[in-house]
């Protein structure tokens, strides 16, 4: 693809070029209007500090969509189903806390989904973890599932970004050589939410053109302290200030007028509350840092608010002794999951769950810019792993196919159905089994 | 300002009791409803609002205010609202130090003994201008929600202390009114919550307590709301007035009717 006689005039109209000689020029980050999903206008939600630009903005971010409801801004969590429970998806500036399930083996798989869509969408990624390094957790991120053509553009634009391009002279538009060429590949595609293979390992070369933080608390903590005493664990506040280092430096916040940011940064941070942070509130009832985790998270919430953020969080809320830390913690989080996984409880040879893996509770919805937030009314969910995928499902009764109709089996049917999870937020009060 | 809760309530902006202090609480579901409403409630009777928002940004007020018919960004600007963020804040004076006290100050320190600056801070956004001519009414507090603050480590005691100064303040020295929010743990046993409301509640003339059903969701009544009047200081022959409704909330108003009257009901 050579370059034909652009001028400035024809530049305006570049829709009508080729995608990538644009790109190639100009250095822009790669987007293709007219094939993806993500609506040119946007109504920037106003978690985002404004830049001083007024009229309309026309630049959409890779990745985002906004919500039909109050036209916040959305980022897909990595599973369809679960941006449809969400409401669309989770909003930027705000958290998602994950309350793990009992042996941790279901919620890092929505903890990679959520970085793998980051990395899909061209966002940038800020990991932390005290367990694994960074760099081990996006090794194992699952591959996306592109359809054929986002595939295929992929490809291409691989391959465009290995021909010398360099090596050509510009003839006609020569001011343009002396333009920075772009490094990255850009967003590999502009689709919101994508399906991720469990299975499979995303490609290396995804990993490596993406812009990632990891903050691994081993290698941080070494260094001494040089703050004033509060009642934060150290880990905890290393781990803000790092936070806050990267949303200024690479001005997600909107205050540096020399880095105009135009991306979302994801941050993940896996485990929290667990003793390996530091924190003893999963070792005793009445620990001496007993706010140290909620002091965290509202501060961590006041950094997400004034940026273009979003944060999951996975934390192993079974493991904590003190059960009001466990409310507090879900009125500072703005969207809470749980999940109940059936490994090692009875319910794992219990027949109304023989097609599931756990169950999913959507414990907090939050109501931002408005009065209302958007429930789904389907309360009962379960989830399962099957060969490749995570899918999320109405959980429903299996047909009772028995000769006889034994006065045993159905009632333990209804044991199981009365244990069922209660709704978000509202819960209902009697134990006694409501009959409909 | 939802005009069916005003009805409930029996009161306009225009008449208004003075020196009273409201209470919310909310359990097992969302009462921020109430604080919205109170927040344009007060802020249409042209009183000098100081709010100690502690829950959720600015944005989100305004833009909710803006549905319910104030403007927060204009009365922030005309000096009728003192607005104090504390999201935005507490990162603030998480990562710089501050010169002069700043309200949020106990999020720095290891052993906060109580919540000085903070009241400090009341007090001045609060206390009446001598300029001549009585621009507003008279003052509100207004805080959402004071279960943060047992989050951010300072004990149930010092918050009522807290409360009790800005009573003092607000109530009787300023002839004001304030409205609180404090979450009700419920099931869990949050004994500083429980303190922290057991004490606010003794104080409060008027309870608004949102309730979640206790049969669970439901997509036509959102939660029952109970309102109790009470007469703190006076000796109680007959018992507080009680009422409790069921609501609706929708896009900018919320909707009450008797128990089993909802309209999906009938």
């Amino acid at each position: 693809r050579v370059p034909i006689g652009l001028t400035l005039q024809a530049l305006k109209w570049r829709q009508w070029q080729p995608a990538a000689v644009v790109r190639g020029l100009l250095g822009l980050q790669w987007r293709q209007p007219g094939k993806s999903n993500v609506t040119s206008f946007q109504r920037r939600g106003p978690r985002a500090s404004g830049t001083n630009d007024s009229g309309p903005r026309l630049v959409s971010i890779a990745g985002t969509r906004p919500s039909v409801r109050n036209g916040q801004l959305l980022v897909s969590t990595g599973l369809p189903a679960l941006d449809q429970l969400l409401g669309g998806g989770l909003a930027i500036g705000t958290v998602l806390l994950i309350e793990e399930d009992k042996y941790n083996i279901y919620s890092p798989l929505l903890f990679k989904c959520f970085l793998a869509e980051g990395i899909v969408s061209g966002h940038t990624l800020l990991v932390a973890s005290a367990k694994e390094d960074p760099a081990n957790i996006l090794q194992e991120l699952p591959a996306p599932l592109l359809d054929d053509n986002s595939k295929k553009e992929f490809d291409e634009d691989v391959y465009n970004h290995k021909t010398p391009e360099s090596n050509i002279k510009m003839k006609i538009a020569w001011r343009y050589q002396l333009l920075p060429k772009m490094e990255q590949i850009g967003p590999i595609s502009s689709r919101f939410g994508h399906y991720y293979d469990a299975s499979k390992r995303i490609p290396q070369e995804l990993i490596e053109a993406s812009n990632w933080h990891g903050f691994f608390l081993p290698e941080k903590i070494s260094s001494t302290l040089k703050v004033e005493p509060c009642s934060l664990t150290p880990g905890y506040i290393k781990l803000l200030q790092f936070i806050q280092n990267i949303i200024y430096e690479e001005g997600f916040d909107g205050s540096n007028p020399q880095k105009k940011q135009r991306n979302v940064l994801r941050i993940g941070i896996q485990n929290l509350g667990s003793p390996l942070w530091g924190d003893d509130i999963c070792c005793a009832e009445n620990g001496s840092n007993s706010h140290s985790l909620t002091k965290f998270l509202y501060v961590l919430r006041g950094l997400l608010r004034t940026s273009l953020s979003a944060c999951i969080i996975t934390m192993p809320t079974h493991l904590i002794q003190n059960k009001a830390i466990i409310a507090r913690v879900t009125n500072l989080s703005d969207t809470v999951i749980g999940l109940e996984s059936f490994i090692g409880s009875e319910r794992e040879t219990n027949p109304l769950y023989k097609d599931y893996h756990g169950l999913i509770h959507i414990r907090q919805i939050p109501r931002l810019n408005n009065l209302i937030c958007d429930e789904s009314d389907v309360k009962d969910l379960a989830f399962k792993l099957k060969r490749k995928l995570f899918t999320i499902e109405r959980l429903h009764l299996p047909p009772d196919l028995s000769d006889t109709v034994s006065r045993s089996s159905k009632q333990d049917l209804a044991e199981s159905t009365k244990r069922l999870g209660p709704g978000c937020g509202m819960m209902a009060g009697g134990k006694k089994h409501l009959d409909f | 300002m939802f005009v069916e809760l005003n009805n409930l309530l029996n009161t306009t902006p225009d008449r208004a009791e003075q020196g009273k202090l409201t209470l919310l609480c909310d359990a097992k579901t969302d009462g921020s409803f109430l604080v919205h409403h109170f927040l344009s409630f007060y802020l249409k009777a042209n009183c000098k609002v100081c709010f100690v928002a502690l829950f959720q940004s600015f944005s989100h007020y305004n833009i909710v205010g803006q549905k319910l018919g104030v403007n927060l960004t204009v009365a922030r600007e005309r000096g009728q609202l003192v607005f104090l963020e504390g999201l935005k804040s507490a990162v603030d004076v998480f990562f710089q130090t501050q010169e002069e006290p700043h309200p949020l100050q106990f999020l720095r320190e290891a052993n906060a003994e109580n919540l000085k600056p903070l009241f400090e801070f009341v007090r001045e956004a609060l206390k009446p201008v001598d300029s001549g001519e009585a621009r507003w009414t008279y003052p509100v507090l207004l805080v959402d929600d004071l279960s943060v603050l047992l989050s951010l480590g300072m004990g149930a005691v010092a918050v009522l202390d807290f409360i009790h100064y800005c009573r003092a303040t607000v109530c009787w020295e300023l002839k004001g009114n304030m409205v609180i929010l404090v979450h009700d743990s419920g099931d869990v046993e949050d004994e500083e919550n429980d303190i922290l409301l057991n004490g606010v509640s003794h104080q409060s003339h008027l309870i608004l307590r949102a309730e979640g059903l206790a049969t669970g969701f439901c997509r036509d009544v959102h939660g029952q709301l109970r309102i109790l009047w009470r007469r703190p200081l006076q000796p109680t022959a007959q018992r507080d007035q009680s009422l409790t409704y069921q609501y609706k909330i929708q896009d900018k108003s919320v909707s009450f009717f008797a128990k089993g009257m909802s309209p999906a009901v009938l």
